[in-house]
């Protein structure tokens, strides 16, 4: 049997990714008084569901956990990267004696569609119809650590280990047939979850395996990778759009996302934020709130909050306080300084061109700078957490896509140990690689803890757009060299800020420096849909632009003359294909352009064309067309992937041309969706979306990648219909006017 | 903070009494005092649409409208626009089109769609495209919520 992290591993990189892969954020450090240092050996048994299998679930779930010690605020989480994962069948399915059967996972559903996914693979490998599977997610009480739900993992990474732990199950409702009825495993087929006999004479059912002790005390034993999976042919469940399965709710309006949890007796808080970044509390009079009535306010270090029974009392309250707090501010650096700012603090500085020989020697080189804006991700569900204590232990139900780091965090924040918090994530209202910490689950519980009574805490629009993490901006310096046939022969491409996912061309470039300075980041940067891929992408397809029409080539022929990869080299055919690209770039209609961007990541390859309508004297931007390839392996489900990427395009769309946080002196000036103009149904191109179904390799993610293309095409479409160069993403004409 | 107050008003289908400031927004009240969880906060400053109701069959921005407004009309909320235990056709739309994501907009899209649908029940994809424009969904499904309108107006594709 191969251990759980080395097929985990193998898994990942059938699709190119590590297995410690992991996404930055900075941690909000709250610091309080009086609380005493955590004792992360000392672990309970959480008996959480009472008796049956479920101990051992929960059990498993805290020995999954790798003890943080010694770890920095900033990094000292668990529950990211790639988590534990269940160690025994028992961790991953309950079979209920009555047959229920019941699969668990650590992975979230926030939009991307895990719920209907994971059931699937479950379905499949269980098999049984897709509606016999309860899923029961992101429960730290009850469900293994599947790591956090960011970077594209779930389905090269979850999905797998729940086929797997699922495959256990039904080989063991095989063993145990064959047992009774004293013939072969291999002449036992399961179908309909029952397994047969050839005749099909004689049928056992999970139930009776439940019911059976000795069979059911196997399902404590190890996950085994030896199973066979069903393979791709054979598929029933997986590899067909299955809807999400509590679509119902939704439409109803009867689901409860992490803001709609009520607890009895629950307060409303409201947590007082500096005037601007890097502000210091000096003093506040808490007295004007606690005069209210009914109201609890506290303060602890530099936390400051109030709860009340409704959130309006709760803000006026809050109002009262701020108005008697005395501040101490620090200068911070504005975004219009910001190109030059983080080239300024660039870590060490920005390294010279190792490669100046050869381009100083070359027939033709190009040099561009590159400038990409901060953005916020803005789910339409803000953070949101409900907290309650209950005899030293806190539960909190949370809005984040790390909920195993969030117990993390409320373990430190409080001085528990991590067997004394639990955190629940319903299905919540977005994510984008945003939602990837707890400060809100830790504000939820420190009212909560002063309050004696549940505390919701769900932040407002302006909090979400000023202290939610920012996709970071990035500078980006650009220089390659071509030979006298035109050909890329050296290539240097520096991040600086924002990361160093796709920072590595995909093309034949000779000899290759790119990477990633840090800078001084000045506003509190995390994760985002793709991360660094798209500003890296959204420079290097631009500058691709560039030295295609210095080496007098199509932009088209010019990247194919450069790509080796089969995979890249089929979508950005495909695309071309589709949306006509020769005959498209002969038309010469002023102010029309179309241009063309590829790239890869995280295991998906992507190929966009677009066509805009440039108008100079209004200074607008307008997409018409997008046309968009998209391959990632054998689809999983393609009604969700199509989903995905059409979301992808269209989220794409606004950090592509409007979206960019606006700040001085450590405020945001544009905090609301009145001043940040995110994409609208009056924003929709034509939409043509190709998937690629490639059921001869892994499936890799799909949340991500098909954001990274659309912005340089958009680019490149624009030079083509006006002749400018817009080397800053958003991209916006000199004289375009905010529209709001 | 205000004196508090009966409103009463006609919440979906039933008539209702609320006793509380009557500055607060209808939002707070739906959610906070009449456990009415579907109708979402999603910015307190109309533009995002995630907080629409029907107001004497008008949508209109809950977190916006102070709930005395309510008085002696009558409101309707996602938890109204179901017909008991069946869906309303632009709920059923929605599903059949898998019209969401995270869903968290989706509460204000149907309601936006059945104020638009009962305005113009054949409307053309531009007028749909104007008609939901002032809600937003972060996930970007707006393709298929276009769908979805379409389908509960029983247009066939575009």
């Amino acid at each position: 049997m191969i251990p759980r992290h080395d097929w985990e591993a193998e898994s990942l990189r059938a699709v190119g990714l590590t297995a410690d892969y992991d996404e930055p954020v900075d941690l909000v450090d709250y610091r309080f008084a009086d609380v005493p240092a955590a004792d992360p050996s000392r672990r309970e048994v959480l008996k959480t569901l009472g008796a049956g299998l479920m101990i051992a679930v929960a059990a498993d779930a805290l020995n999954a956990q790798e003890p943080a010690r010694g770890r920095s605020p900033q990094r000292g989480r668990r529950g990211g990267g790639g988590g534990g994962g269940a160690t025994t069948v028992a961790a991953r399915v309950h079979i209920g004696e009555d047959g229920g059967l019941t699969v668990m996972t650590g992975k979230v559903e926030c939009g991307q569609g895990a719920r209907a996914e994971i059931s699937q693979a479950a379905a499949e490998e269980l098999r049984v119809p897709i509606d016999r599977i309860t899923l029961v997610m992101a429960d730290t009480g009850l469900v293994p650590d599947d790591g956090g739900t960011y970077g594209s993992r779930s389905t090269p990474s979850t999905i797998p280990a729940v086929r797997a732990g699922c495959a256990s199950a039904r080989a063991l409702l095989v063993g145990l047939a064959a047992e009774r009825w004293g013939v072969a495993p291999s002449s036992i087929d399961v179908q309909d979850g029952c397994a047969r006999d050839e005749k099909g004479d004689r049928k056992l059912a999970y139930a009776d395996l439940a019911a059976d002790a000795e069979a059911a005390k196997a399902l404590e034993r190890g996950v085994s990778r030896e199973v066979a999976l069903a393979s791709v042919a054979s598929w029933r469940t997986m590899g067909v759009s299955v809807p999400r399965p509590n679509g119902r709710d939704i439409v109803a309006g009867s689901h409860e996302y992490p803001s709609d949890v009520v607890r009895p007796g629950m307060l409303y808080g409201k947590v007082l934020r500096a005037p601007s970044f890097g502000a210091t509390l000096e003093s506040i009079d808490l007295a004007p709130a606690e005069a209210m009535g009914g109201v609890v306010a506290v303060r602890d270090g530099q936390f400051v909050g109030v709860a009340a029974a409704s959130t309006s009392r709760a803000e006026k309250a809050l109002d009262a306080i701020a108005a008697t707090a005395r501040w101490s501010t620090a200068p911070h650096p504005s975004s219009a300084e910001l190109a030059d700012y983080l080239r300024t603090h660039a870590d060490g500085g920005i390294p010279a061109n190792p490669f100046a020989d050869e381009v100083a020697r070359a027939a033709k080189s190009l040099k561009c700078s590159y400038d990409v804006a901060y953005v916020q991700h803005v789910p339409m569900e803000p953070r949101a957490a409900v907290a309650e204590w209950e005899e030293g232990r806190v539960t909190a139900w949370v809005g984040t896509q790390v909920p195993f780091g969030v117990r993390g965090e409320l373990a430190r924040a409080f001085g528990l140990p991590e067997d004394r918090a639990r955190v629940i994530t319903p299905d919540f209202g977005g994510g984008f690689g945003g939602k990837h910490s707890g400060e809100h689950a830790i504000e939820a519980a420190r009212l909560a803890k002063e309050a004696g009574q549940p505390v919701r805490v769900v932040w407002t629009r302006a909090e979400e757009f000023t202290w939610a993490q920012f996709r970071p901006a990035a500078a980006i310096e650009a220089e390659a060299s071509l030979d006298d046939r035109g050909k890329i022969n050296t290539w240097r491409f520096l991040n600086i800020n924002s990361g160093a996912s796709s920072v590595r061309p995909p093309y034949r470039v000779g000899r290759v420096d790119a990477r990633y300075v840090r800078s001084a980041a000045p506003l509190r940067h995390g994760s985002y849909r793709a991360l660094a891929s798209t500003a890296n992408t959204f420079a290097r397809e631009s500058f691709m632009d560039e030295l295609a029409e210095l080496a007098g080539a199509d932009p088209l022929a010019f990247r194919l003359d450069h790509l080796d990869d089969p995979r890249l080299r089929a979508v950005l055919t495909e695309a071309a294909t589709r949306f006509d690209w020769p005959n498209r770039t002969k038309s010469k209609e002023p102010g029309k352009g179309v241009g063309l961007a590829c790239g890869t990541d995280k295991g998906g390859f992507v190929a966009a064309c677009a066509a805009v309508s440039v108008d100079r004297d209004a200074g607008t931007i307008r997409v018409d067309h997008v046309c968009q390839a998209f391959e990632c392996g054998k689809i999983v489900n393609p009604a969700n992937l199509l989903n995905q990427v059409t979301g992808a395009i269209v989220m794409g769309l606004g950090p592509a041309l409007r979206e960019a946080m606006e700040f001085s002196d450590g405020v945001i000036r544009n905090a609301s969706f009145g001043e940040y103009r995110v994409p609208r149904f009056a924003d929709l191109p034509t939409l043509d979306v190709h998937l690629l179904d490639r059921p001869d390799l892994a499936s890799a993610g799909a949340g991500e990648c098909p954001i990274i293309a659309v912005a340089p095409a958009i680019a490149n479409a624009v030079h083509r219909a006006c002749g400018l160069r817009i080397r800053r993403m958003p991209i916006r004409l000199p004289n375009a006017k905010e529209e709001a | 903070m205000g004196v508090d107050v009966a409103i009463r008003f006609n919440l979906n289908g039933r008539p209702q009494t609320a006793t509380t400031d009557p500055e607060r927004s209808l939002l707070e009240v739906l959610r906070e005092d009449l456990g009415l969880v579907g109708t979402k906060y999603g910015c307190g400053e109309g533009q995002c649409g995630a907080c629409s109701v029907l107001l004497e069959g008008k949508r209109v921005f809950a977190c916006r409208l102070p709930a005395s407004r309510a008085e002696g009309k009558s409101v309707v909320t996602i938890e109204g626009i179901a017909n008991g235990d069946s869906l309303s056709p632009v709920q059923q739309a929605f599903l059949d089109e898998g019209a969401f994501q995270c869903g968290f907009c989706t509460a204000g899209m149907i309601v936006a769609a059945t104020a638009l649908l009962d305005e113009k029940p054949k409307p053309t994809d531009a007028q749909i495209i104007a008609g939901m424009n002032r809600n937003i969904c972060r996930c970007c499904s707006y393709p298929g919520i276009v769908r979805a309108v379409r389908r509960a107006a029983g247009r066939k594709e575009g």
